[in-house]
């Protein structure tokens, strides 16, 4: 037996509710995301990531107190990220219960971050996550959601933050973001294989076949994945003896 | 049930008192050298670093006060790893309670497709207990997130494996301690904490 490869169910909140994003932009709801939480741990995930895509001060304070809940009701770890720019908004997500705390943007925008946060509260509550677009056969980060390039480099930077202390890497690829023809394995792989601390795949998950692939040829160290968890078309339960059954490591 | 939580530099502690809460208990969190000697059962939670933590304890007088304690202590994690001897990391005189050296786990990374032979630190997530104790229940999954480890010793109460065979839970007299998270690993670890509550 062997250190499971994980199945992390990702749930963005917009004013204290479940919100779906496709290809970062249309909206829908998919209920309450405590519930939904508490659902998917008896199912059988094994973390949890609530994404705060609220922009509003108002609504910070909304999930500050959502994630105070979380952590009240569910018994796995969770990571919460979005809006999270300084050591204060950390200290205040791991005060409200929090196991870990994402950081995208304000870490590409200043990397000392990361040095902050693993210094303060040590690597292992610090994920960096990371947006890129291959363009040309080159991987670009991008700021705030997609929205934004910035000129470096997804391989660069994921070892840059690596360097600097990150206790993990959470690599979403927008060009399979929200498609569902499988994740970016190729990337994934070079991520992988030359990191020393675990790749969260994130982005492309359509079918169960999907997840044995970026096990098995992205070397991923666990998949993450939104729509097919929240409306059914993937149930974990069926999803985690399937990768069992083809001999995946995984937590039944 | 009076539970005692140490207070102290460490994180995590949140999730260690929600879980408590969950089985009905309502724990102090305190530093108070009288307080911890009261109490029925005593947790010594942590996610940190040891030196500070070593320094935080010392220069409360907390390290006498937690490793002359009677009553049925838990440590989780860094808890777990101050109970031992000493620690490689900040090269960290620990409380000296189980005859035990913390290693710092190397990480390996693969060259192109070897996957079984790849190390990542920390390690994170799941992985299996062999339980030799009874408080430790039946096994099964638990979930880790540490870069350093104990290895097997004369007080190993669970082996896992991360590239060797090590320590995941510790046992000697009245001290209990785990390297996993069982306030975070589901109904595995909620067994766990209930099994230490009745000891």
């Amino acid at each position: 037996m062997a250190l499971a490869k994980r199945i992390i169910p990702c749930l963005d909140i917009k004013n204290g509710t479940t919100v779906k994003g496709t290809n970062f932009v249309n909206l829908r709801e998919a209920g309450d995301p405590v519930e939904l939480g508490k659902l998917y741990s008896e199912q059988g995930a094994d973390e949890l990531v609530y994404l705060d895509i609220t922009a509003s001060h108002e609504g910070r304070k909304t999930f500050t107190e959502l994630v105070e809940r979380i952590a009240r009701e569910i018994n796995i770890p969770f990571t919460v990220g979005g809006g999270i720019n300084e050591l204060s908004d950390v200290e205040r997500m791991l005060n409200a219960g929090a196991d870990k705390v994402s950081i995208n943007s304000a870490a590409l925008r200043r990397p000392g971050l990361i040095d902050e946060i693993a210094a303060n509260f040590g690597s292992q509550v610090c994920v960096v996550a990371i947006d890129a677009k291959n363009e040309g056969g080159a991987w670009q980060c991008y700021l705030n959601g997609g929205r934004i390039p910035t000129d470096r480099d997804l391989f660069d930077w994921a070892h840059e933050a690596n360097e600097r202390g990150a206790g993990e890497i959470l690599f979403t690829s927008m060009n399979h973001d929200g498609v569902k023809q499988g994740f970016a394995n190729d990337a994934l792989r070079r991520l992988s294989d030359t990191l020393t601390i675990p790749v969260i795949a994130s982005g492309g998950a359509g079918a169960k076949e999907h997840f044995l692939d970026v096990f098995r040829e992205g070397h991923a160290d666990a998949a993450l994945a939104a729509s097919v968890f929240h409306f059914g078309e993937i149930p974990i339960p069926t999803l985690k003896q399937y990768l069992s059954n083809n001999g995946i490591e995984i937590r039944l | 049930m009076n539970v005692a939580i140490v207070k102290y530099n460490a994180g995590n502690i949140r999730s260690v008192i929600n879980a408590l809460q969950r089985l009905g208990v309502e724990p102090v969190l305190t530093d108070d050298a009288e307080l911890l000697r009261r109490a029925d059962r005593v947790i010594f939670p942590g996610q940190g670093e040891a030196s500070s933590a070593m320094t935080y304890l010392r220069e409360r007088g907390l390290d006498h006060v937690i490793k002359n304690l009677t009553q049925p202590v838990l440590g989780i994690c860094i808890g777990m790893q101050l109970l031992c001897r000493h620690s490689e990391e900040g090269d960290t005189d620990c409380l000296g309670v189980f005859d035990a050296e913390v290693k710092g786990f190397t990480p390996t990374p693969s060259q192109g497709g070897g996957e079984a032979i790849r190390l990542k630190v920390p390690q994170m997530g799941w992985n299996t207990l062999e339980p030799r104790e009874t408080w430790l229940g039946d096994g099964g999954y638990a979930y880790f997130i540490h870069s350093y480890y104990v290895p097997l010793c004369k007080d190993t109460a669970a082996v896992t494996e991360y590239g060797i065979r090590y320590s995941s839970a510790l046992h000697k007299d009245n001290f209990y301690a785990t390297q996993f998270h069982p306030e975070k690993s589901g109904s595995v670890g909620e067994q766990i904490i209930r099994n230490f509550l009745c000891l």
